[in-house]
């Protein structure tokens, strides 16, 4: 039996989390949230993570219902994220470890995505497509929310989501895909030079956002699509932030209906930013063994998926 | 379709084998994706079916082999082209080939690939599922050496023609990528296909220029220290 604590703070959400054998005992989170038109920046983001990680580190234990002493793993996230919101809540880590005297080991925060979607949908060996802010949306995003300022609260992708529902006439916009690759630079400067001619045409806020929409996923389902054909997979977890978009779901489950694979999604409170993640990646670590040297556990900000050894699997 | 028979269903297209004024015949249907919006659905088909039949004609003036067309038909989302019977992707070619075998197809490929940017063609979905190896004797044997066997490009959806050297190097970052992630061989199946590219475009240290960024910000490495 393990018991993993973990601290997640790479970006604007400070989530800490506490599994037993992939038993969910807690799950703490504290958003960051900027006014609207405006994105998260790394220093008030970390400031907002010291302000309140010690409070939710509290609570987090609190509602387990579990003794510090019963953890066996400390767990924290190392990279990929913004340096001094991840620093931040290294330390609190590294400073718990001494204190209460366990092992520490740092985790890559995309597996942690991974294998907490594996975790809570029983995927197996699926197509994993990561949809979050840094990687993908959040550049389409946040020039919309400097268009339009759109509110940040709860996030603006949901924002983009709801206003989008309201949306009926399709633009057609730059459409990007090479090979299993996407790119949406095109996209993003084609609407800053024609946003303004194109609400003159009569189209609507939500027209737009409708469209947007509609044309990046259609290149993250495709792209998929893509992938699930070249390895001859059946399953796809969708995971990250915009991977609770309900419309990007339901897109890739029509996907996964004409070629007869499975669709795995989690709703937001696993799908977004979250301790849980890292505390379950990091326990299957501590499970197979993995020890990290007290010097190993530094922090950093580009951290490649691919650069972890998988020692927890055997597929 | 009569007569014919779904073989497999691609990453945008069904593909169906039969025989067509009597000759045998596969048909690549791009069906309605119906989890993208009609009109975009019915832009990137149009599309991508010229992209690919432009790409594929221009390949055989240059002497590249490709499949040869029968029949084209935007209402009927669907290509009509010459099929092999007797062929295995490369991708099944490198899982079951010895090394020395390997070796010969990874320059093969190079020279092809050196060839088509040569002539300013762009694949735009390199991957060892898309190169076919066909033998010319008409029986099914591969493994044994390579002198009966031919290189057929396919599934040029994502082509285009006119070309820079950014596209180039793209077109090759893609394919590299693909082999990484398909193929765990002793032999370096990329550095093979990229010392067999210079024979066949003269312009290549551009293009090897272009790739190395391409390479650099694609991958972002870790930093440490």
């Amino acid at each position: 039996m393990v018991i993993a604590i973990g601290f997640e703070g790479s970006a604007n959400k400070l989530g800490i989390g506490i599994v037993k054998d992939g038993e969910v005992l807690s799950n703490c989170r504290r958003t960051y949230i900027t006014p609207p038109g405006e994105g998260f920046l790394p220093k008030e983001t970390a400031i907002h993570h010291r302000q309140n990680v010690l409070k939710v580190l509290r609570e987090a234990i609190d509602k387990s219902g579990i003794k510090v002493s019963d953890i066996d793993v400390v767990c924290y996230t190392k990279g990929p994220g913004m340096g001094a919101p991840l620093a931040t809540v290294a330390i609190v880590a590294r400073t718990v470890a001494q204190i209460w005297n366990k092992p520490l080991l740092g985790v890559n925060h995309c597996i942690g995505h991974i294998e907490m979607g594996r975790l809570i949908t029983g995927a197996k060996n699926p197509i994993v497509l990561y949809v979050s802010g840094g990687n993908t949306q959040v550049i389409a995003y946040s020039k919309k929310d400097t268009a339009y300022s759109l509110s940040n609260d709860p996030s603006p992708g949901y924002n983009i989501e709801q206003l989008a529902k309201k949306g009926e006439k399709y633009v057609s916009l730059p459409y990007c895909v090479k090979g299993m690759d996407v790119s949406f630079s095109g996209i993003l400067s084609y609407m800053e030079e024609k946003i303004e001619s194109l609400l003159r045409e009569g189209y609507t806020e939500a027209d737009l956002c409708y469209s947007l929409q509609e044309t990046v996923f259609a290149m993250l389902v495709e792209t998929t699509e893509r992938a699930l054909a070249h390895c001859e997979s059946t399953e796809v977890l969708i995971v990250g932030g915009v991977g609770c978009n309900e419309r990007l779901q339901a897109m890739m489950h029509q996907m996964c209906l004409e070629r007869d694979a499975k669709l795995f999604a989690t709703d937001e409170r696993f799908c977004i930013d979250n301790g849980v993640m890292i505390a379950h990646a990091g326990a299957e670590m501590f499970n197979s063994g993995t020890k990290m040297k007290w010097e190993d556990c530094f922090i950093t900000q580009r951290y490649r998926t691919d650069d972890v050894e998988t020692t927890w699997r055997e597929d | 379709m009569e007569g014919f028979k779904l073989i497999k269903q691609g990453a945008e297209s069904k593909l169906f084998q039969g025989s067509y004024l009597g000759v045998p015949t596969l048909v690549k249907d791009r069906f309605k994706k119906k989890y993208r919006h009609p009109t975009l659905d019915d832009t990137l088909m149009k599309e991508r079916i010229k992209a690919e039949v432009r790409a594929i004609l221009k390949c055989k003036t240059v002497g590249i082999r490709t499949p040869t067309l029968y029949l084209v038909d935007l209402n009927r989302r669907s290509i009509f082209m010459e099929y092999f019977p007797y062929s295995v992707t490369a991708k099944e070619f490198i899982f079951n080939a010895n090394e020395s075998l390997i070796e010969v197809l990874s320059h093969c490929i190079g020279k092809l690939l050196g060839k088509m940017h040569a002539n300013n063609i762009i694949h735009g979905d390199l991957t060892t599922s898309n190169i076919l190896i066909s033998n010319k004797q008409k029986i099914d044997i591969f493994y044994e050496s390579f002198q009966n066997l031919e290189l057929i490009l396919i599934d040029f959806g994502l082509s285009h023609t006119d070309s820079t050297i950014e596209d180039k190097a793209v077109d090759l970052y893609v394919l590299e990528r693909a082999i990484l992630s398909t193929h765990t061989t002793t032999y370096n199946i990329f550095t093979g296909i990229l010392n067999a590219y210079k024979i066949e475009n003269k312009n290549y240290k551009e293009v090897f220029n272009k790739l190395e960024e391409v390479q650099a910000r694609g991958r972002k490495r870790t930093m440490v220290g």
